[in-house]
């Protein structure tokens, strides 16, 4: 791997935090594969979401339904407007096998989401397990370790 | 404390009208303090599920009305409920959610050991307590007990209260749901399909549970989500329809599908929304599973727990439960507008594990902190609660379906779906157990 492809992948990650902090929804779900999922476990070692509970679980049809009500201005919930921030680490490229067009990096960040006068921080882990699709890297599997997913959370209405 | 309605037995028992309620009942600190002392301590409470507590020394634990307890498996296969405290200064036991505890109970402060029946075994210095009076007090007799415990098809019960209405009167008439749900299993059992999915509200819990069983809120108040559903749903291909948008698509269900889907109220509070149909009788068949249920339970048995799939039946006033997909909702009330919700999905012993997806899917879909129906409910809920506050009218309604008349004689059926019968008859249950004086400490 050379600094040149490296740094393609670590711009990926912090690019991704970016797109939902600044609201570009669709965008940022272009940035996912085709079956391409987004995971937060309800405790660190789950292995099946399909059949152990989540936090949340979605392929590309799901997140197209989270970004479609996010964006039409139909949902009451997100008055008045709710905002976030991704505070990130430098992401680490923990796998990355270019000729096989696979890669896995971990990054540590804390992230806010706020609305009216209250705000949520919660402190996570984001795996991205990434593929080339057609020569470009894509999200395969976002998976997010929560630092308290088994505390009673608020409402966490965006994408930590 | 106040006694502005301690002190008023009349003052309290007129927040509650036939038609209408006071938002004291939601918002006044004093209200919630006599509602967990009269109320919920006498109620029979959610405590968890049989399958979370497979061997002995095994448990779990958790709170009810507030008070911490410890649901802990006997060696000889029985539940018992414990208040999480230690005898001689009250420190917590059992810090974990759930565990096993070998053959003993040790207190991390001063080393008192307890067996696991909660009484005490061993404890250090023992000598210089000869002739305290200890043992007559009751930092010598074990660990202090609910007033009753109940397990039945798995899912354990307790009763703070020394007294208090026993449990076959207490849900009577709602037992039965709790076998049909039960019997989706061929074997007879559920077991829980992993941890719960909590969320803490800023809102009373009567709020969340009057919701519950409210089906004129849905078409306006998960607008947004019924409708990005569809929108994304219609570019799909039959083939891609799959079961997140079967779950999530019936949102959007019109004001006359819930008017004839029917109810039942009985005393108590309980209910059971969707006698004759609801949204989650629409779901595909499962292959194999109904020929399943007919080998294990018979033709008319398995027809009547497939057939029956109520939108919501409420176990006043701890727990909320479906049948299909199987899953509970357990209410833990904090503070006059603070609740904490866990979501249980279960999956029914020896059935096709498309149910154990199917609950999972759906508990995650409609009830994370995360999702997008839920985020529509507790956000109103959160928005009532401070709104609240407003002068001028002090009232909510409840005055849908209300004829005036004598209070119908429970259990009673109700025609229609969008009747506020459901939350007056919840009210009615408050309102009597509210007009009991305090119990005795227990």
């Amino acid at each position: 791997m050379t600094p040149q492809e490296a740094l393609v992948l670590t711009q990926l990650v912090v690019r991704e935090a970016r797109l939902v902090d600044d609201g570009a929804y669709d965008e940022w779900l272009a940035m996912f594969a085709t079956d391409g999922r987004y995971w937060i476990p309800l405790r660190p070692d789950d292995q099946d979401p399909e059949l152990q509970p989540a936090i949340l679980y979605e392929d590309r049809l799901l997140l197209s339904v989270r970004v479609e009500r996010l964006t039409t201005g139909k949902a009451h919930s997100l008055r008045p407007q709710v905002r976030c921030l991704h505070v990130l680490q430098q992401p680490e490229i923990e796998t990355c096998d270019v000729a096989g067009g696979t890669a896995r990096l971990r990054t540590r960040y804390v992230y806010l989401e706020t609305q009216g006068d209250q705000q949520v921080v919660l402190g996570a882990v984001a795996v991205h397990d990434l593929v080339q699709e057609s020569g470009t890297w894509k999200i395969r599997q976002k998976t997010v370790h929560l630092l308290n997913p088994d505390a009673p959370l608020p409402m966490v209405q965006l994408m930590p | 404390m106040s006694g502005f309605y301690r002190a008023d037995a009349a003052r309290l028992a007129a927040l509650v009208q036939p038609d209408r309620v006071h938002r004291d009942v939601y918002i006044d600190e004093e209200v919630f303090a006599l509602e967990m002392e009269r109320l919920w301590s006498r109620s029979w409470l959610y405590v968890g599920h049989s399958s979370q507590v497979p061997a002995a020394g095994d448990y779990l634990t958790t709170t009810l009305a507030g008070q911490p307890v410890i649901l802990m498996r006997q060696p000889g296969g029985e539940l018992s409920v414990f208040f999480n405290r230690c005898a001689h200064k009250g420190a917590q036991l059992l810090l974990d959610e759930q565990g096993n505890v070998g053959k003993l109970v040790r207190c991390p402060y001063h080393a008192w050991n307890y067996r696991l029946d909660g009484s005490l075994l061993s404890l250090p210095l023992k000598n210089d307590y000869e002739g305290s009076g200890i043992w007559e007090s009751p930092a010598g007799q074990g660990l202090s007990r609910p007033g009753g415990v109940r397990e039945y098809r798995g899912l354990v019960f307790a009763r703070l209260s020394p007294e208090g209405p026993a449990f076959d009167d207490y849900f009577a008439g709602v037992l039965e749901i709790l076998d049909l749900i039960a019997d989706r299993s061929p074997v007879g059992e559920l077991e829980v399909a992993g941890p719960p999915l909590r969320s803490e509200m800023r809102c009373n819990w009567k709020m969340y549970l009057e919701n519950v069983n409210d089906s004129v809120h849905p078409i306006s108040t998960h607008e947004s989500a019924a409708h990005a559903a569809k929108t994304v749903g219609d570019g799909l291909s039959g083939a891609e329809q799959e079961m997140a948008m079967e779950q999530l698509l019936p949102f959007g269900a019109s004001y006359s599908f819930y008017t004839k889907m029917g109810a039942r109220v009985t005393a108590h509070g309980h209910s059971i929304h969707g006698t004759k149909f609801s949204l989650h009788s629409g779901y595909a068949a499962i292959p194999g599973y109904q020929d399943m249920l007919r080998e294990a339970h018979g033709e008319a048995r398995a027809h009547e727990v497939l057939s029956f799939s109520p939108q919501n039946t409420v176990l006043y006033p701890s727990l909320a439960l479906k049948a299909s997909p199987a899953m509970l909702r357990v209410l833990q009330p904090l503070a006059a507008g603070r609740t904490r919700l866990e979501v249980w999905a279960l999956a029914p012993r020896g059935a096709p594990e498309a149910l154990r997806r199917q609950a999972v899917n759906y508990t995650r879909l409609v009830f994370s902190p995360t999702s997008i129906v839920a985020h529509d409910d507790i956000r109103l809920f959160e928005s009532v609660q401070s709104s609240l506050q407003a002068g001028g009218n002090e009232w909510i309604s409840l005055h849908r379906g209300y004829r005036g008349g004598a209070e119908p004689v429970l259990p009673h059926d109700v025609d229609d779906g969008n009747d506020e019968l459901l939350m007056r008859n919840q009210f009615r249950a408050w309102r009597d157990a509210m007009a009991r004086s305090a119990p005795e400490a227990i």
